[in-house]
């Protein structure tokens, strides 16, 4: 290699012949073990949904923090009673259902993707995997019964 | 730098750090904030319960720490998408990191009322 086609370089002697700068793979290469069958576009779609529910959550989760934390007295207000006024409200139950779905969605890609950049071991990264997926099935579900079989009158 | 390293520090690197923090964070909140809502099906005093431990000063104090969270990761999300999708994100995404940070600090301060004056008044009486 030619001191021309490093020019980044030329000028601090970090690397030389016998200490090149070093080969990193790039992300995802198609190589001989790359299944040709198994390939979709999975991971584009994630990564759309991360920015289209990330839009959607911002004026969802905000606006939960400013009726929940900061309007009319803010958390003293928050009970029982508070609850049951709101989801009186289809709109209210509604926004609380697509929070739910979107939020647990949204962090559950992302925890998928932190666990696949850190956990390096195979089996350590299918398991961890399987318990954030159980996690969020069940999280996902508990929520959506809760906002469907909520009873005011249970007492 | 060591050699080798993806990293490459500064704006770029420490937003994208933050980001994730924060977004394992807020996760973790919601598995629970889910679980505690969830008892509003086993008796109004049950829920009753658990959000008055929510009220307490502590808590309080964790609360205005979650909303930094949520705050930072929603408006640092806007600026990735920005970076993403708009021409010329990628040139301005220190400028839109300190815009975040900037409006961040301005909400944070406007949320110090709000969030953490019911525990001050408990605290030092009103």
């Amino acid at each position: 290699m030619s001191a021309e086609t490093t020019p980044a370089v030329s000028d601090v002697s970090l690397y030389d012949v016998d200490n090149p700068a070093p080969l990193i793979e790039a992300p995802r290469k198609r190589t001989k073990k790359t299944p040709k069958s198994t390939r979709t576009n999975f991971e584009l779609y994630g990564w759309l949904f991360m920015r289209l529910s990330g839009i959607v959550l911002v004026v969802l989760v905000l606006g939960h923090l400013l009726i929940q934390l900061v309007l009319d007295g803010g958390v003293s207000k928050v009970g029982f009673a508070f609850v049951a006024g709101r989801w009186a409200s289809p709109f209210w139950q509604a926004w609380d259902l697509i929070m739910l779905w979107l939020a647990m969605l949204h962090g559950a890609n992302g925890l998928r993707t932190v666990i696949n950049d850190y956990a390096e071991r195979d089996n350590t990264r299918f398991w961890l995997k399987m318990l954030l997926y159980t996690a969020t099935v069940f999280t996902v579900l508990l929520g959506t019964l809760v906002i469907f079989t909520f009873d005011p009158n249970i007492r | 730098m060591p050699a080798g390293t993806l990293y490459r520090g500064r704006e770029g690197m420490w937003s994208w750090v933050a980001h994730r923090v924060t977004g394992v964070l807020i996760f973790f909140f919601l598995f629970v904030h889910v679980l505690d809502t969830a008892l509003v099906r086993v008796s109004p005093e049950a829920y009753d319960d658990v959000v008055a431990t929510y009220k307490t000063p502590i808590v309080a104090c964790l609360e205005y720490g979650l909303v930094a969270a949520i705050l930072f990761h929603a408006l640092n999300g806007l600026r990735v998408i920005a970076v993403d999708f708009w021409s010329k994100g990628p040139r301005y995404q220190k400028q839109m990191l300190w815009t975040v940070v900037g409006i961040w600090v301005v909400l944070m301060a406007g949320a110090i009322y709000p969030v953490l004056g019911h525990a001050a008044r408990e605290l030092f009486g009103s």
